[in-house]
Protein backbone atom coordinates (compact mmCIF):
# COMPACT_ATOMS: atom_id res chain seq x y z
CA UNK A 1 0.00 0.00 0.00
CA UNK A 2 1.37 3.38 -0.91
CA UNK A 3 2.18 5.77 1.91
CA UNK A 4 -0.47 8.25 0.86
CA UNK A 5 -3.19 5.60 0.90
CA UNK A 6 -1.99 4.49 4.33
CA UNK A 7 -2.24 8.05 5.61
CA UNK A 8 -5.66 8.58 4.05
CA UNK A 9 -6.97 5.28 5.38
CA UNK A 10 -5.82 6.01 8.94
CA UNK A 11 -7.14 9.57 8.91
CA UNK A 12 -10.50 9.21 7.16
CA UNK A 13 -11.66 5.76 6.11
CA UNK A 14 -10.66 3.83 9.22
CA UNK A 15 -10.87 6.82 11.53
CA UNK A 16 -9.55 5.81 14.96
CA UNK A 17 -12.44 7.35 16.86
CA UNK A 18 -15.38 6.67 14.58
CA UNK A 19 -14.59 3.21 13.30
CA UNK A 20 -12.14 1.68 15.83
CA UNK A 21 -13.64 3.37 18.93
CA UNK A 22 -10.20 4.34 20.17
CA UNK A 23 -9.91 7.53 22.22
CA UNK A 24 -13.60 7.73 23.06
CA UNK A 25 -12.93 9.16 26.55
CA UNK A 26 -11.37 12.46 25.32
CA UNK A 27 -13.82 12.42 22.40
CA UNK A 28 -16.67 12.66 24.90
CA UNK A 29 -14.82 14.64 27.57
CA UNK A 30 -12.85 17.32 25.70
CA UNK A 31 -15.22 18.08 22.83
CA UNK A 32 -17.22 20.96 24.26
CA UNK A 33 -15.19 23.82 22.71
CA UNK A 34 -13.56 23.90 19.27
CA UNK A 35 -10.46 25.67 20.64
CA UNK A 36 -9.74 23.04 23.29
CA UNK A 37 -10.51 20.28 20.79
CA UNK A 38 -7.83 21.66 18.45
CA UNK A 39 -5.27 21.80 21.28
CA UNK A 40 -6.10 18.29 22.43
CA UNK A 41 -5.89 17.03 18.86
CA UNK A 42 -2.46 18.63 18.40
CA UNK A 43 -1.18 17.15 21.66
CA UNK A 44 -2.42 13.68 20.69
CA UNK A 45 -0.97 13.89 17.16
CA UNK A 46 2.39 14.94 18.60
CA UNK A 47 2.48 12.10 21.14
CA UNK A 48 1.29 9.62 18.48
CA UNK A 49 4.19 10.52 16.18
CA UNK A 50 6.76 10.04 18.94
CA UNK A 51 5.06 6.85 20.13
CA UNK A 52 5.07 5.41 16.62
CA UNK A 53 8.84 6.01 16.36
CA UNK A 54 9.80 4.80 19.83
CA UNK A 55 7.56 1.72 20.04
CA UNK A 56 8.69 0.57 16.60
CA UNK A 57 12.33 0.84 17.68
CA UNK A 58 11.65 -0.94 20.97
CA UNK A 59 9.72 -3.77 19.37
CA UNK A 60 12.12 -4.42 16.50
CA UNK A 61 15.44 -3.67 18.19
CA UNK A 62 14.78 -4.98 21.70
CA UNK A 63 11.79 -7.29 22.02
CA UNK A 64 12.27 -9.31 18.82
CA UNK A 65 16.07 -9.90 19.07
CA UNK A 66 15.77 -11.00 22.71
CA UNK A 67 12.61 -13.05 21.98
CA UNK A 68 10.57 -11.40 24.72
CA UNK A 69 7.55 -10.32 22.67
CA UNK A 70 5.43 -11.39 25.64
CA UNK A 71 6.53 -8.16 27.34
CA UNK A 72 4.98 -6.12 24.51
CA UNK A 73 2.06 -4.69 26.50
CA UNK A 74 4.01 -3.98 29.68
CA UNK A 75 6.87 -2.26 27.89
CA UNK A 76 4.65 -0.27 25.49
CA UNK A 77 2.47 1.20 28.20
CA UNK A 78 5.47 2.05 30.39
CA UNK A 79 7.20 3.73 27.46
CA UNK A 80 4.07 5.70 26.57
CA UNK A 81 3.56 6.81 30.18
CA UNK A 82 7.14 8.01 30.54
CA UNK A 83 7.14 9.57 27.05
CA UNK A 84 4.13 11.68 27.91
CA UNK A 85 5.85 12.77 31.11
CA UNK A 86 9.03 13.67 29.19
CA UNK A 87 7.14 15.57 26.50
CA UNK A 88 5.34 17.53 29.18
CA UNK A 89 8.60 18.49 30.91
CA UNK A 90 10.25 19.35 27.59
CA UNK A 91 7.42 21.59 26.41
CA UNK A 92 7.26 23.38 29.76
CA UNK A 93 11.00 24.13 29.52
CA UNK A 94 11.07 25.17 25.86
CA UNK A 95 7.84 27.00 25.14
CA UNK A 96 5.62 28.50 27.81
CA UNK A 97 2.75 29.45 25.45
CA UNK A 98 2.65 25.96 23.95
CA UNK A 99 2.63 24.48 27.45
CA UNK A 100 -0.30 26.68 28.43
CA UNK A 101 -2.25 25.42 25.40
CA UNK A 102 -1.40 21.71 25.59
CA UNK A 103 -0.28 21.31 29.19
CA UNK A 104 -3.49 20.26 30.88
CA UNK A 105 -4.26 17.68 28.21
CA UNK A 106 -0.93 15.88 28.25
CA UNK A 107 -1.43 13.81 31.44
CA UNK A 108 -4.78 12.61 30.07
CA UNK A 109 -3.08 11.19 27.01
CA UNK A 110 -1.41 8.31 28.89
CA UNK A 111 -4.74 6.55 29.32
CA UNK A 112 -5.93 7.44 25.82
CA UNK A 113 -6.45 4.08 24.17
CA UNK A 114 -5.72 5.58 20.76
CA UNK A 115 -2.00 5.84 21.62
CA UNK A 116 -1.56 2.23 22.77
CA UNK A 117 -3.90 1.15 19.96
CA UNK A 118 -1.61 2.80 17.44
CA UNK A 119 1.43 0.93 18.76
CA UNK A 120 -0.46 -2.39 18.79
CA UNK A 121 -1.85 -1.97 15.27
CA UNK A 122 1.63 -1.17 13.92
CA UNK A 123 2.98 -4.42 15.34
CA UNK A 124 -0.08 -6.44 14.31
CA UNK A 125 0.08 -5.24 10.70
CA UNK A 126 3.85 -5.55 10.52
CA UNK A 127 4.48 -2.00 9.32
CA UNK A 128 7.96 -0.87 8.32
CA UNK A 129 9.49 2.09 10.16
CA UNK A 130 8.33 4.69 7.61
CA UNK A 131 4.87 3.13 7.41
CA UNK A 132 4.50 3.28 11.22
CA UNK A 133 5.36 6.97 11.26
CA UNK A 134 2.91 7.77 8.45
CA UNK A 135 0.27 5.64 10.15
CA UNK A 136 0.84 7.56 13.41
CA UNK A 137 0.52 10.91 11.66
CA UNK A 138 -2.64 9.83 9.84
CA UNK A 139 -4.22 8.49 13.02
CA UNK A 140 -3.43 11.76 14.82
CA UNK A 141 -4.92 13.88 12.04
CA UNK A 142 -8.01 11.66 11.97
CA UNK A 143 -8.41 11.95 15.73
CA UNK A 144 -8.11 15.75 15.55
CA UNK A 145 -10.62 15.88 12.72
CA UNK A 146 -13.23 13.82 14.57
CA UNK A 147 -12.71 15.78 17.78
CA UNK A 148 -13.01 19.18 16.09
CA UNK A 149 -16.14 18.24 14.11
CA UNK A 150 -17.73 16.89 17.30
CA UNK A 151 -16.84 20.07 19.23
CA UNK A 152 -18.34 22.22 16.48
CA UNK A 153 -21.59 20.27 16.60
CA UNK A 154 -21.72 20.38 20.40
CA UNK A 155 -21.27 24.15 20.44
CA UNK A 156 -24.39 24.36 18.27
CA UNK A 157 -26.21 21.77 20.36
CA UNK A 158 -26.09 24.04 23.41
CA UNK A 159 -28.72 26.17 21.72
CA UNK A 160 -30.82 23.24 20.53
CA UNK A 161 -33.83 21.80 22.39
CA UNK A 162 -32.38 18.38 23.24
CA UNK A 163 -34.94 15.99 24.82
CA UNK A 164 -34.47 15.92 28.59
CA UNK A 165 -33.21 12.36 28.99
CA UNK A 166 -30.79 12.64 26.08
CA UNK A 167 -28.97 15.64 27.50
CA UNK A 168 -25.25 15.11 28.14
CA UNK A 169 -23.80 11.74 27.22
CA UNK A 170 -26.90 10.44 25.40
CA UNK A 171 -27.00 13.05 22.67
CA UNK A 172 -23.20 12.92 22.31
CA UNK A 173 -23.47 9.22 21.46
CA UNK A 174 -26.29 9.83 18.97
CA UNK A 175 -24.30 12.58 17.25
CA UNK A 176 -21.24 10.32 17.17
CA UNK A 177 -23.43 7.67 15.54
CA UNK A 178 -24.40 10.14 12.84
CA UNK A 179 -20.77 11.10 12.28
CA UNK A 180 -19.72 7.45 12.08
CA UNK A 181 -22.46 6.93 9.51
CA UNK A 182 -21.16 9.87 7.47
CA UNK A 183 -17.57 8.61 7.65
CA UNK A 184 -18.71 5.20 6.42
CA UNK A 185 -19.38 6.94 3.13
CA UNK A 186 -15.62 7.05 2.58
CA UNK A 187 -15.37 3.27 2.89
CA UNK A 188 -15.53 2.62 -0.84
CA UNK A 189 -12.59 4.92 -1.56
CA UNK A 190 -9.87 2.42 -0.70
CA UNK B 1 -14.47 6.26 56.67
CA UNK B 2 -15.45 3.38 54.45
CA UNK B 3 -16.29 1.03 57.32
CA UNK B 4 -19.61 2.83 57.74
CA UNK B 5 -20.67 1.53 54.33
CA UNK B 6 -21.99 -2.02 54.44
CA UNK B 7 -20.25 -4.69 52.41
CA UNK B 8 -23.42 -5.31 50.44
CA UNK B 9 -23.57 -1.68 49.31
CA UNK B 10 -19.93 -1.89 48.28
CA UNK B 11 -20.79 -4.81 46.02
CA UNK B 12 -24.15 -3.64 44.66
CA UNK B 13 -23.25 -0.05 43.77
CA UNK B 14 -21.25 -1.01 40.68
CA UNK B 15 -24.13 -2.90 39.11
CA UNK B 16 -26.54 -0.02 38.69
CA UNK B 17 -26.05 3.18 40.72
CA UNK B 18 -22.38 3.70 39.89
CA UNK B 19 -22.35 1.47 36.82
CA UNK B 20 -18.97 2.07 35.15
CA UNK B 21 -20.36 2.51 31.63
CA UNK B 22 -23.83 3.99 32.12
CA UNK B 23 -23.15 6.28 35.08
CA UNK B 24 -19.45 7.15 34.90
CA UNK B 25 -18.85 6.67 31.14
CA UNK B 26 -15.72 4.62 31.81
CA UNK B 27 -14.54 1.84 29.55
CA UNK B 28 -16.49 3.10 26.57
CA UNK B 29 -13.97 1.92 23.99
CA UNK B 30 -14.48 -1.83 24.59
CA UNK B 31 -18.19 -1.34 25.34
CA UNK B 32 -18.67 0.07 21.85
CA UNK B 33 -16.04 -1.83 19.91
CA UNK B 34 -16.67 -5.49 20.72
CA UNK B 35 -20.43 -5.60 21.25
CA UNK B 36 -21.40 -6.48 17.67
CA UNK B 37 -22.23 -9.96 19.05
CA UNK B 38 -23.36 -10.98 22.52
CA UNK B 39 -20.62 -13.61 22.85
CA UNK B 40 -17.87 -11.07 22.18
CA UNK B 41 -19.36 -8.74 24.78
CA UNK B 42 -19.47 -11.54 27.35
CA UNK B 43 -15.86 -12.59 26.65
CA UNK B 44 -14.62 -9.01 26.86
CA UNK B 45 -16.58 -8.46 30.08
CA UNK B 46 -15.16 -11.61 31.67
CA UNK B 47 -11.59 -10.78 30.61
CA UNK B 48 -11.91 -7.24 31.99
CA UNK B 49 -13.41 -8.52 35.25
CA UNK B 50 -10.57 -11.00 35.62
CA UNK B 51 -7.98 -8.25 35.18
CA UNK B 52 -9.90 -5.94 37.51
CA UNK B 53 -10.18 -8.56 40.26
CA UNK B 54 -6.55 -9.70 40.09
CA UNK B 55 -5.19 -6.14 39.96
CA UNK B 56 -7.40 -5.09 42.88
CA UNK B 57 -6.22 -8.08 44.91
CA UNK B 58 -2.57 -7.27 44.17
CA UNK B 59 -2.83 -3.51 44.65
CA UNK B 60 -4.91 -3.58 47.82
CA UNK B 61 -2.44 -6.09 49.26
CA UNK B 62 0.54 -3.90 48.31
CA UNK B 63 -1.12 -0.56 49.05
CA UNK B 64 1.18 0.23 51.99
CA UNK B 65 4.34 -0.65 50.04
CA UNK B 66 3.83 1.24 46.77
CA UNK B 67 5.42 4.72 47.07
CA UNK B 68 2.84 7.44 46.50
CA UNK B 69 4.81 9.28 43.77
CA UNK B 70 5.14 6.29 41.43
CA UNK B 71 1.82 4.63 42.23
CA UNK B 72 0.24 5.17 38.80
CA UNK B 73 3.22 3.63 37.01
CA UNK B 74 3.11 0.75 39.49
CA UNK B 75 -0.60 0.15 38.93
CA UNK B 76 -0.12 0.19 35.16
CA UNK B 77 2.64 -2.43 35.30
CA UNK B 78 0.49 -4.70 37.48
CA UNK B 79 -2.53 -4.25 35.21
CA UNK B 80 -0.49 -4.83 32.05
CA UNK B 81 0.90 -8.05 33.53
CA UNK B 82 -2.56 -9.48 34.19
CA UNK B 83 -3.73 -8.36 30.75
CA UNK B 84 -0.86 -10.34 29.23
CA UNK B 85 -2.02 -13.37 31.23
CA UNK B 86 -5.63 -12.96 30.02
CA UNK B 87 -4.50 -12.41 26.43
CA UNK B 88 -2.27 -15.51 26.34
CA UNK B 89 -5.01 -17.58 28.02
CA UNK B 90 -7.62 -16.58 25.44
CA UNK B 91 -5.21 -17.12 22.56
CA UNK B 92 -4.41 -20.63 23.84
CA UNK B 93 -7.86 -21.90 24.83
CA UNK B 94 -10.39 -19.78 22.90
CA UNK B 95 -8.55 -18.85 19.68
CA UNK B 96 -11.75 -17.92 17.80
CA UNK B 97 -12.86 -15.36 20.38
CA UNK B 98 -9.30 -14.12 20.77
CA UNK B 99 -9.12 -13.48 17.02
CA UNK B 100 -12.45 -11.66 16.85
CA UNK B 101 -11.55 -9.41 19.80
CA UNK B 102 -8.13 -8.70 18.28
CA UNK B 103 -6.26 -5.72 19.74
CA UNK B 104 -9.11 -4.89 22.10
CA UNK B 105 -7.85 -7.49 24.59
CA UNK B 106 -4.45 -5.77 25.05
CA UNK B 107 -6.30 -2.45 25.15
CA UNK B 108 -7.80 -3.53 28.51
CA UNK B 109 -4.53 -2.06 29.86
CA UNK B 110 -5.79 1.46 29.19
CA UNK B 111 -9.40 0.81 30.20
CA UNK B 112 -10.03 3.79 32.49
CA UNK B 113 -12.42 1.65 34.53
CA UNK B 114 -9.59 -0.52 35.87
CA UNK B 115 -7.10 2.25 36.65
CA UNK B 116 -9.93 4.34 38.06
CA UNK B 117 -10.99 1.65 40.56
CA UNK B 118 -7.38 1.12 41.68
CA UNK B 119 -6.80 4.82 42.26
CA UNK B 120 -10.20 5.51 43.83
CA UNK B 121 -10.77 2.34 45.80
CA UNK B 122 -8.21 -0.49 46.03
CA UNK B 123 -5.35 1.81 47.05
CA UNK B 124 -7.35 2.91 50.11
CA UNK B 125 -9.25 -0.18 51.20
CA UNK B 126 -8.50 -3.67 52.42
CA UNK B 127 -8.39 -6.79 50.26
CA UNK B 128 -11.92 -8.02 51.02
CA UNK B 129 -13.63 -4.73 50.34
CA UNK B 130 -11.58 -4.11 47.19
CA UNK B 131 -12.48 -7.52 45.81
CA UNK B 132 -16.19 -6.93 46.47
CA UNK B 133 -16.02 -3.51 44.85
CA UNK B 134 -14.23 -4.93 41.80
CA UNK B 135 -16.66 -7.82 41.51
CA UNK B 136 -19.62 -5.40 41.53
CA UNK B 137 -18.01 -3.09 38.99
CA UNK B 138 -17.02 -6.06 36.83
CA UNK B 139 -20.56 -7.48 36.91
CA UNK B 140 -21.97 -4.05 36.02
CA UNK B 141 -19.55 -3.88 33.09
CA UNK B 142 -20.44 -7.41 31.90
CA UNK B 143 -24.14 -6.56 32.19
CA UNK B 144 -23.87 -3.50 29.93
CA UNK B 145 -21.67 -5.29 27.40
CA UNK B 146 -23.97 -8.29 27.16
CA UNK B 147 -27.12 -6.15 26.90
CA UNK B 148 -25.51 -4.03 24.17
CA UNK B 149 -24.28 -7.18 22.44
CA UNK B 150 -27.72 -8.85 22.57
CA UNK B 151 -29.54 -5.80 21.19
CA UNK B 152 -27.03 -5.31 18.39
CA UNK B 153 -26.86 -9.00 17.52
CA UNK B 154 -30.66 -9.45 17.36
CA UNK B 155 -31.17 -6.39 15.19
CA UNK B 156 -27.99 -6.75 13.16
CA UNK B 157 -27.81 -10.49 12.55
CA UNK B 158 -31.14 -11.87 13.83
CA UNK B 159 -29.47 -14.15 16.37
CA UNK B 160 -28.48 -14.39 20.04
CA UNK B 161 -25.11 -15.86 21.06
CA UNK B 162 -24.77 -17.12 17.49
CA UNK B 163 -28.13 -18.98 17.50
CA UNK B 164 -30.53 -17.68 14.86
CA UNK B 165 -33.83 -16.84 16.51
CA UNK B 166 -35.51 -14.63 13.94
CA UNK B 167 -36.65 -16.41 10.80
CA UNK B 168 -36.06 -15.62 7.16
CA UNK B 169 -38.70 -12.88 7.19
CA UNK B 170 -36.36 -10.64 9.12
CA UNK B 171 -34.00 -8.45 7.12
CA UNK B 172 -30.98 -7.78 9.37
CA UNK B 173 -30.20 -4.13 10.03
CA UNK B 174 -26.59 -4.21 8.90
CA UNK B 175 -26.00 -0.85 10.51
CA UNK B 176 -26.38 -2.32 14.01
CA UNK B 177 -23.26 -4.48 13.78
CA UNK B 178 -21.29 -1.62 12.19
CA UNK B 179 -19.76 1.25 14.21
CA UNK B 180 -22.72 3.70 13.95
CA UNK B 181 -25.04 1.09 15.50
CA UNK B 182 -22.82 0.95 18.58
CA UNK B 183 -23.02 4.69 19.18
CA UNK B 184 -26.78 4.86 18.56
CA UNK B 185 -27.60 1.87 20.79
CA UNK B 186 -25.50 3.17 23.68
CA UNK B 187 -26.99 6.67 23.32
CA UNK B 188 -30.52 5.29 23.53
CA UNK B 189 -29.61 3.01 26.47
CA UNK B 190 -28.16 5.96 28.39
CA UNK B 191 -31.32 7.97 27.76
CA UNK B 192 -33.47 5.02 28.93
CA UNK B 193 -31.37 4.70 32.10
CA UNK B 194 -31.83 8.46 32.76
CA UNK B 195 -35.57 8.09 32.23
CA UNK B 196 -35.76 5.05 34.53
CA UNK B 197 -33.75 6.74 37.29
CA UNK B 198 -35.87 9.84 37.02
CA UNK B 199 -39.25 8.10 37.22
CA UNK B 200 -38.22 5.71 40.02
CA UNK B 201 -36.87 8.71 41.95
CA UNK B 202 -40.12 10.66 41.69
CA UNK B 203 -42.03 7.55 42.87
CA UNK B 204 -39.82 7.53 45.99
CA UNK B 205 -41.17 10.96 46.81
CA UNK B 206 -38.50 13.03 45.16
CA UNK B 207 -35.58 11.69 47.18
CA UNK B 208 -32.41 12.43 45.27
CA UNK B 209 -29.86 9.72 45.88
Amino acid sequence: MSLFLLFFSAAIVNNFVLSYFLGICPFVGVSKRVSSAVSMGMAVTFVMLITAVVTWLIYHLLLVPFEVEILEYVSFILVIASLVQLVEMFIRKVSKPLYDTLGIYLPLITTNCAILGLALFSVLRDYSFIESVVFGLGAGVGFTLALVIMAGIREELELAPVPKYFQGAGITMIVAGGLALAFMGFAGMI
Amino acid sequence: MSSTISLKTEFVKGIWKENPVMASLLGLCPALAVTNAAMNGLAMGLATTFVLLSSSLMISALRNFIPHQVRIAGYIVIIATFVTVADRFLAAYLPVISASLGPYIPLIVVNCLILGRQEAFSSRNGIGRSLLDSLGMGLGFILVLVVLGIIREILGSGSIFGVAILGDWFTPWMIMILPPGAFLTLGILIALANWYNDTSRSKDGGVVS
